[in-house]
């Protein structure tokens, strides 16, 4: 498909005699949010990793707008436009909130090199900075530090990072988890506002069924590895093979 | 503010304190008469510089080098060969300030490239290795350094005590070379000093603090890693050479012993601790206390032990001979109370 904005080719990687992510081929379309699912120890995360970089694939490819990133660091990726929101929360922590989102808008725009400017004096990061803040309503404590944060606003915080990166692909690894019920809706709220702007490819791991059947697209699942099955929620979900082995633990957790 | 990069010391009570400290060495000359007191002052400035640019390292970047005094020395020796083979002259100072400083740009940016892509523990372990293998190379090459006796040599006349530039005393301090020499070291420190401020203030400041507080995640919001931290050391090797040079005209001498030795290193990092690591301002109150009780507290103890002669046990704990016990008890006694160095006590978040 000609839309195809990031795609994987038969991407591979073995620890020792284990394959952990084996030839998955999978394309991602541009404006389609797409639920990555399966058990535990499914892969999913190392598939994340071999997307963004953070480990290096043993064979195939990983091609974002027809270009080869396989063989590129995880700061060129980014570059390149892969946003990554992490599992366990991964944050800048004795900086403050508002340095936190500044250093990737800093990043964003290239300043990182600059030596003799003054930081503090960059209004127009700054002003993005603000922007960010407050569109995921982080507003009120931009001044706190990371560690003086509850776990949900450290979690929003999280996604923040990447709604501030503004990339071609965004990618969130379980972004409700360890969120409590009142909270969780705001990330939700942030990642389908998301979906709704255009020539936004959302990847997203989830566990839970109620949120992948209202924000997802489509439904990739992956089981020891390998893709087990691809297509929209529905019909996924109604797959027989599919529910049995690889939702069954799932639903019954809703 | 501007001169301070937006980074003002945080706090009345430690503005107040760097306000005067900095009098007390702009006019240290007229305020502490005697050639000990002038040395100390020198010693001070370029310490702050030295000490500021360690900071840049360790407490911005997060990484631990010991190989700090090998650029220091690096700087100093470049002095010190070029006075040596061109002759005084202000030429040579500057060809060997420059030939240092350049020589620790290169070597920094060699460590940085090889060792950093691994861990911050494996560039340590480097730092080290390259810092012994130099200190023994220059005691080893005589014929070129000197060896463990160094080398004396000779600056321009006009920044010696021999060349006077007024009959007349000023405020009891005579206008001579030396004086000159003293306000060489002070301006360049100061302007040393507010330019690793500015590095740290920028947002390549911004970055090496990122990286310092979680690398893994500074590269995946498109930080390269390895390339700022290679160009942190890569600045404050050269900061540090250019202290060197500093030092080596003020002293006329350098040695192993002076600009190159283990202990130097290790007076660096408490001088950084006890100041406060990670806030630049560190470095100056560090750097006060720290050469002040080297130079003074023996002296103090002296006075101490006479004052109380007579009483039992005391006057033999203050014997001026353990002057090194009470300064390692200090040092536990400021790290236990300040975990955060003084500055960053006295800093107001």
């Amino acid at each position: 498909m000609s839309d195809v904005l990031l795609a994987t080719e038969g991407l591979t990687v073995r620890f020792g005699g284990h394959v952990a992510v084996d030839r998955v081929t999978c394309g991602f379309r541009q404006g389609e949010l797409t639920a990555l699912v399966g058990p535990n120890g499914a892969g999913k995360t190392t598939y994340f990793n071999l997307i963004s970089g953070q480990i290096r694939a043993s064979a195939g490819r990983v091609m974002l707008k027809g270009r080869d990133l396989t063989g590129l660091s995880v700061a060129r990726r980014t570059h390149a436009g892969i946003g990554r929101a992490f599992q366990l929360t991964n944050l800048f922590p004795n900086l403050t909130v508002r340095e936190n989102i500044r250093l990737v808008i800093q990043s964003k725009r290239g300043l990182g090199h600059d030596l003799w400017s003054v930081a503090a004096a960059h209004a127009e990061v700054a002003e993005a900075a603000d922007r960010v803040l407050e569109r995921v309503r982080l507003t009120a404590i931009a001044d706190q530090t990371v560690t003086e944060l509850s776990h949900g606003n450290q979690r929003k915080l999280e996604v923040a990072l990447l709604v501030a990166l503004d990339p071609l692909v965004y990618m969130f690894d379980e972004p409700t988890a360890g969120m409590s019920v009142d909270e969780a809706p705001v990330v939700l709220d942030l990642i389908a506002g998301l979906k709704a702007e255009t020539g936004k490819c959302i990847l997203l791991v989830e566990h839970k069924m109620d949120v992948i059947r209202t924000l997802a697209d489509r439904i990739v699942v992956l089981h020891n590895g390998a893709l087990a099955a691809d297509g929209p929620p529905a019909e996924v979900m109604a797959s027989e093979v599919v529910q049995e082995a690889y939702m069954g633990k799932a639903l019954a957790d809703v | 503010m501007k001169l301070l990069s937006q980074d003002r010391p945080g706090g009345p009570l430690i503005s107040a304190i760097l306000v005067l400290l900095l009098i007390g060495l702009a006019l240290a000359p007229f305020l502490f008469p005697g050639t000990r007191a002038l040395d100390t002052a020198a010693r001070i400035c370029v310490f702050v510089v030295l000490v500021a640019s360690y900071d840049l390292l360790l407490g911005y970047a997060g990484i631990v080098s010991f190989a700090h005094t090998m650029f220091f020395g690096f700087g100093a020796y470049g002095v010190a060969l070029t006075s040596e083979h061109m002759g005084r002259s202000f030429a040579a100072l500057g060809i060997g300030t420059l030939s240092g400083a350049l020589a620790a740009a290169l070597l920094a940016l060699a460590i940085g490239l090889f060792s950093l892509r691994v861990r911050a523990i494996f560039f340590a372990m480097i730092t080290l290795a390259v810092a012994s293998a130099v200190a023994v190379l220059v005691s080893q090459m005589s014929a070129l350094t000197g060896g463990e006796d160094g080398l004396n040599f000779q600056i321009p006349r006009a920044l010696t005590a021999a060349q006077k530039y007024a009959d007349f005393k000023l405020f009891g301090v005579t206008l001579n070379g030396k004086l000159l020499n003293y306000y060489l070291v002070f301006s360049c420190a100061t302007v040393l000093f507010l330019v690793l401020l500015r590095i740290v203030n920028s947002p390549f400041g911004r970055v090496l603090l990122a990286i310092r507080e979680n690398e893994f995640r500074a590269e995946a919001i498109g930080y390269r890693v390895v390339w700022f931290r290679t160009g942190a050391t890569v600045l404050s090797a050269v900061a540090a050479a250019l202290a060197g040079s500093l030092y080596a005209i003020w002293l006329r001498y350098v040695g192993p012993s002076t600009v190159l030795s283990f202990e130097i290193m290790i007076d660096i990092l408490l001088m950084v601790v006890i100041g406060g690591m990670g806030t630049m301002y560190g470095a100056v109150v560090g750097a006060v206390i720290f050469i002040l009780a080297q130079n003074y507290l023996q002296g103090l103890m002296g006075l101490a032990e006479g004052a109380l002669q007579g009483l039992p046990l005391l006057p033999q704990l203050l014997d001026p001979d353990r002057w090194l016990l009470w300064l390692g008890v200090l040092f536990i006694l400021s790290v236990y109370f300040f975990p955060t160095g003084i500055v960053g006590r006295l800093r107001r978040r």
